[in-house]
């Protein structure tokens, strides 16, 4: 039987995690179904179709699926999925709100945020915030799963899979969406971007963030930030890293005015290399930083900056 | 209303945890355990909706060994009004957990139920919107905001590009996010009137779930080691580093 990925999209964009899912799909080794469910969406199922190792992509081209309800696409996924051996879904914020939903009503378990796939039927997957690494086995008839896609590569855009609409509608009266605040950034996206720089509690308020921007630029960096300094009001807290928040794994992870929590930790301690700049030389960070720097970070940053 | 509030016996965030030299899971044996922290949330949050008015009785409700009753003792002093203790030495899935709540619901019939968004141990994110499509009820996860007005709730959503607002029709299911409230301490007194709250007390067994797994846990290991690198002097220093040794800029 095939796969079927569910697609991760804004109705207009294909999102760059599904390139790193569909690598994880593939390495479970059989036929791949994406499955687009939104409204509009033709342009995002385009894309969808010139991933790698992909055969067919179905398209749900609906006004219920415009915000991606959990009630309606789980209703969706739940019944498409009947036909298949997995579903898998990224492990955002819109796969880990449906894909549990669809594993209870097709009554099976469902793994979570996988980051390694041993076979068709065995995963890895870290527990308590990265701490330890469980490698389960399921014997479930169909393998709900999502991916923690930071953990992948990115397959190739170069297939050409067909593409075929489905009319299923499936609306529900209990839910309704009433709006979206959505952070606006030139940025890269967090999740996806190759270099990550995050400012802490250390930053002391929200202005000081601005002391990072010009490093990002310069470095086609996203910016993060830990719990401490979403609480404080320093940042909105889609920035936020950790167990939490986003899990990251750029090539390069400059953590400033950051101590180091365990549950920051677990959002970006597979980053290929870490930078550290902290004045307290004892912070837990120090322990892990492939390079620390230990001084001063109002004096640390412009100068960082200027010798970009 | 009624609220109920499902809550967890994990690990204390703050331990270091350590894993089973023979690879068969996290060493749990003399280590503190607490109420997982996003359920503390969830009390918190009901035990305001009662404060505002709105609620009129909170029953919390825990699944697991004769030790998660010290949680909901916890709960019980944080507020809420009495507690439900299922009994199991087993240790369960999501989907099973999901499955013993679904009949506590339907014999509670609760307004509106608020779980954490995840436990810090197994971090699975999973039995709320289980619940949910169990019982049939729209949910709002990862929750910053909830308000209650008629038979609607309207919650803000933290999801990965800034915020989410949905609005549900009450009976609806509720999952925590951190920034959703700032849970109190619980005070002496109310510890000590806590004891004489009613709890009670059902074996897991006697819901008619089946309560086994087809997901096998093969083995628990402690991840790969970071290894420490070095401390630079300076930003001269860093910046070469980083375009000669990792050459990542």
């Amino acid at each position: 039987m095939a796969i079927l990925v569910y697609v991760e999209h804004d109705n207009a964009h294909l999102k760059a995690e599904n390139l790193k899912l569909v690598d994880a799909a593939t390495k479970m080794g059989s036929e791949l179904h994406l499955l687009v469910a939104g409204y509009q969406c033709q342009d995002v199922a385009q894309q969808a179709a010139t991933l790698a190792g992909v055969s067919k992509v179905l398209v749900a081209d609906d006004a219920a699926y415009e915000h991606q309800l959990a009630e309606n696409i789980g209703e969706l996924v739940t019944e498409l999925g009947r036909d298949y051996s997995h579903i898998l879904a990224a492990a955002t914020t819109t796969g880990k709100n449906f894909m549990p939903r669809v594993a209870a009503l097709l009554d099976v378990a469902q793994i979570s945020d996988i980051i390694k796939v041993e076979s068709a039927d065995t995963f890895v997957r870290p527990i308590y915030a990265g701490n330890a690494i469980a490698t389960v086995q399921s014997e479930d008839a169909i393998k709900v799963i999502t991916v923690r896609t930071s953990a992948f590569d990115a397959v190739e855009q170069s297939g050409s899979a067909v593409v075929e609409a489905i009319s299923l509608s499936k609306e529900n009266s209990l839910s309704a969406f009433v709006g979206a605040e959505l952070t606006k950034s030139e940025r890269p996206e967090l999740t996806a971007a190759r270099v990550v720089i995050s400012g802490g509690r250390g930053m002391q308020n929200g202005d000081n963030f601005k002391l990072l921007e010009g490093i990002a630029d310069k470095l086609g960096a996203a910016i993060g930030a830990s719990r401490a300094a979403v609480d404080a009001g320093f940042v909105p807290n889609d920035m936020q890293v950790g167990q939490t928040g986003k899990i990251v794994a750029p090539e390069l992870y400059i953590a400033v005015g950051i101590s180091g929590a365990i549950q920051h930790l677990a959002g970006m301690k597979d980053s290929k290399f870490i930078v550290a700049i902290n004045k307290d030389e004892e912070a837990p960070i120090f322990q892990i930083a492939d390079y620390g720097l230990v001084g001063d970070l109002f004096q640390i940053l412009p100068e960082l900056e200027a010798s970009l | 209303m009624k609220i109920l509030v499902p809550v967890k016996r994990a690990i204390d965030y703050n331990v270091k945890v350590r894993v089973k030299s023979d690879q068969s899971g996290v060493d749990l044996a003399n280590t503190k355990m607490a109420i997982n922290p996003f359920c503390e949330i969830a009390v918190e949050e009901a035990v305001r909706l009662r404060e505002q008015g709105i609620a009129s009785e909170i029953v919390v409700v825990s699944i697991g060994d004769k030790a998660c009753q010290e949680q909901i003792r916890t709960a019980l002093a944080l507020g809420a009004d009495r507690g439900l203790h299922i009994e199991t030495e087993q240790s369960l899935e999501s989907l099973q957990v999901a499955k013993l709540l679904q009949k506590v619901v339907e014999a509670e019939q609760p307004q509106l139920v608020i779980l954490g968004k995840q436990s810090i141990d197994s971090d699975n994110n999973q039995t709320g919107q289980m619940l949910a499509a169990l019982c049939g009820l729209p949910q709002g996860t990862f929750a910053s905001k909830v308000e209650i007005s008629g038979d609607k709730v309207k919650v803000t959503r933290e999801v990965d590009g800034g915020l989410q607002t949905v609005s549900l029709t009450l009976p609806a299911v509720v999952t925590t996010d951190l920034r959703l409230n700032e849970p109190r301490y619980a005070s002496l007194p109310n510890i000590m009137k806590a004891k004489r709250k009613p709890l009670d007390v059902k074996a897991a067994a006697d819901f008619g779930v089946e309560l086994t797994s087809k997901v096998k846990l093969l083995k628990v290991e402690a991840p790969a080691q970071r290894q420490g690198g070095v401390k630079v002097a300076d930003v001269a220093e860093l910046v070469a580093k980083l375009k000669n040794e990792a050459k990542v800029i």
